[in-house]
């Protein structure tokens, strides 16, 4: 199962689209509405920071699976990246409260509540790349 | 956390079911108790939603499509207060963790201040120190030196909290780094003034006030770095007046000199010395006035020091509606009669 799906983000039509691509794979892998509703939310913010100060940039989504004792695990991976001007301190952005949108919780410390597994790569000039990834119950 | 979550479902259903069948108060008031469960095991706002739907499932599987479609929209707008929702679990533990080590702050600070009052034949100590928050930027000292004067400070950092706090364990440390012998008010204040100009952060201003009383001869010596005046309370002729020193505040400039004053001190007169937290007391009507101050002394004037202090705190603190604004610092000395 490798179904990967690559959407090019820039302009809020991207975002919708990305969402859109986000809720169908969610949907066909199993994943209730909540947890879609997770996923969909954490591209929205992704997207949006790529819109917003990368000007463009992609969000790639897969399928995944792990293999552990207690059988194979499926999951989703968005990738969101981008060549934009990258995160000049990724420690202070990770904290809480720190958001332009002041402490209601979302931006990237929001995203990596509402996923399993949250990375994030940075380098000031080159660009920003960020994956985070949500496995089924 | 999947466990809770079947849990809490299995009850939602249930306590939805009854209210459905019976629509009465009994079944609203079970909705609220659960609301707390909730809470409880954390679940957010977008799962309650969903714990919803699940039972509309079951109840009324024949729901138009545009409803159950409507739901998918309802998650949407509750995805908001679940960000938020998380954040603020996670700001709370932060918070508790930040009030516990301020804690420990507090009682180190605590430990600056001596814990008792000299011992002196002559004379009857009272002092109370409150911070507003947990740590004060107010300070007070004692000192009994070998012939048996005792000098006393108080000291005001411009400022209150942690800030304040951590200046004023520099006071504290400028203090006892002073020479040994016993030194004039004014020589005092100067030296400590070259401490503080070299070590505090240029903003940072504190005011102080440093007397020193000796028994032999029942004066008091006294001089004032900017600070709040005290008063000196004459039992002769029942009255206060004010205890004023002009002086710059400390760590403004280097060479500044300070006068010395004294006072003869007569059986029962007594010398109250303060910090601005006592005079800025603020009220609906406004600051109280310093003769309101001398009032309430007054009013306590037959009890020993220690009492007076205690009371004038807890008469202003009242006043205040039991929440002080500023570091609340009081001391009285009284010549026995
Ligand atoms: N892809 C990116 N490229 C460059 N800078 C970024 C990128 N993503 C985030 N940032 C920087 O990190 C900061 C924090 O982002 P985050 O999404 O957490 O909050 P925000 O966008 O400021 O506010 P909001 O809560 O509305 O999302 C941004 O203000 C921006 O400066
Ligand atoms: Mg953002």
């Amino acid at each position: 199962m490798s179904v990967q799906s690559n959407v090019e983000v820039h302009s809020e039509w991207g975002i919708v689209s990305a969402r859109q691509a986000g809720r169908n794979l969610a949907k066909e892998l199993g994943f209730g509405g909540v947890d879609q509703a997770r996923i969909t939310t954490a591209i929205s913010e992704l997207a949006r920071n790529i819109y917003l100060y990368a000007e463009k940039g992609e969000i790639v989504l897969e399928g995944i699976e792990k293999k552990e004792a207690g059988g194979v695990h499926r999951g989703l991976r968005i990738v969101a990246k981008d060549q934009g001007p990258g995160i000049k301190s990724v420690r202070e952005v990770m904290e809480d409260g720190y958001t332009t949108s002041g402490g209601l919780g979302a931006g990237l410390p929001g995203v990596k509540r509402l996923m399993d597994e949250f990375d994030i790569d940075s380098i000031t000039g080159e660009g920003t790349v960020i994956t985070v990834v949500k496995w089924l119950r | 956390m999947a466990d809770s979550y079947r849990l809490m479902q299995e009850q939602y259903v249930k306590i939805l079911k009854t209210y459905l069948e019976d629509k009465n108060e009994i079944g609203l008031y079970q909705a609220q108790q659960f609301s707390k469960k909730v809470l409880e095991n954390q679940i957010s706002p977008e799962e309650v939603v969903s714990l919803h739907i699940e039972a509309l499932e079951q109840f009324y599987p024949d729901l138009p499509q545009g409803a159950w479609d409507s739901f998918d929209f309802l998650i949407e707008i509750m995805m908001g207060y679940g960000m938020a929702y998380r954040e603020h679990q996670i700001l709370r533990d932060k918070q508790k963790e930040l009030e516990s080590e301020i804690n420990v702050a507090a009682n180190m600070q605590q430990t600056f201040l001596p814990d008792e009052v000299p011992d002196v034949e002559e004379l009857d100590i009272g002092v109370i120190s409150v911070p507003a928050s947990k740590m004060s930027g107010d300070y007070y000292h004692f000192v009994k030196d070998n012939n048996g004067c005792v000098g006393v400070a108080i000291a005001d950092i411009i400022g209150k909290g942690v800030p304040a706090a951590l200046c004023m364990s520099m006071i504290k440390y400028g203090m006892d780094s002073l020479p040994e012998q016993r030194l004039q008010p004014g020589a005092l204040l100067e030296n400590l003034n070259r401490v503080v100009e070299q070590n505090v952060a240029s903003n940072m201003f504190i005011t102080m006030m440093y007397g020193s009383y000796d028994p032999r001869v029942h004066h008091f010596y006294y001089s004032g770095a900017g600070h709040e005046p005290g008063f000196f309370y004459n039992r002769a002729e029942d009255t206060f007046e004010e205890l004023y020193a002009k002086g710059l505040v400390l760590g403004l400039n280097r060479d500044t000199q300070f006068r010395e004053y004294h006072k003869k001190i007569e059986p029962g007169d007594f010398i109250v010395l303060l910090s601005d937290g006592v005079t800025e007391c603020r009220t609906a009507e406004g600051f109280i006035e310093r003769e309101e101050l001398t009032r309430l002394i007054h009013q306590y004037s037959d009890l020993s020091a220690q009492e007076i202090v205690n009371n004038v705190f807890y008469q202003l603190e009242k006043l205040q509606g039991f929440s002080l604004r500023d570091d609340f610092s009081l001391i009285i000395l009284r010549r026995k009669v």
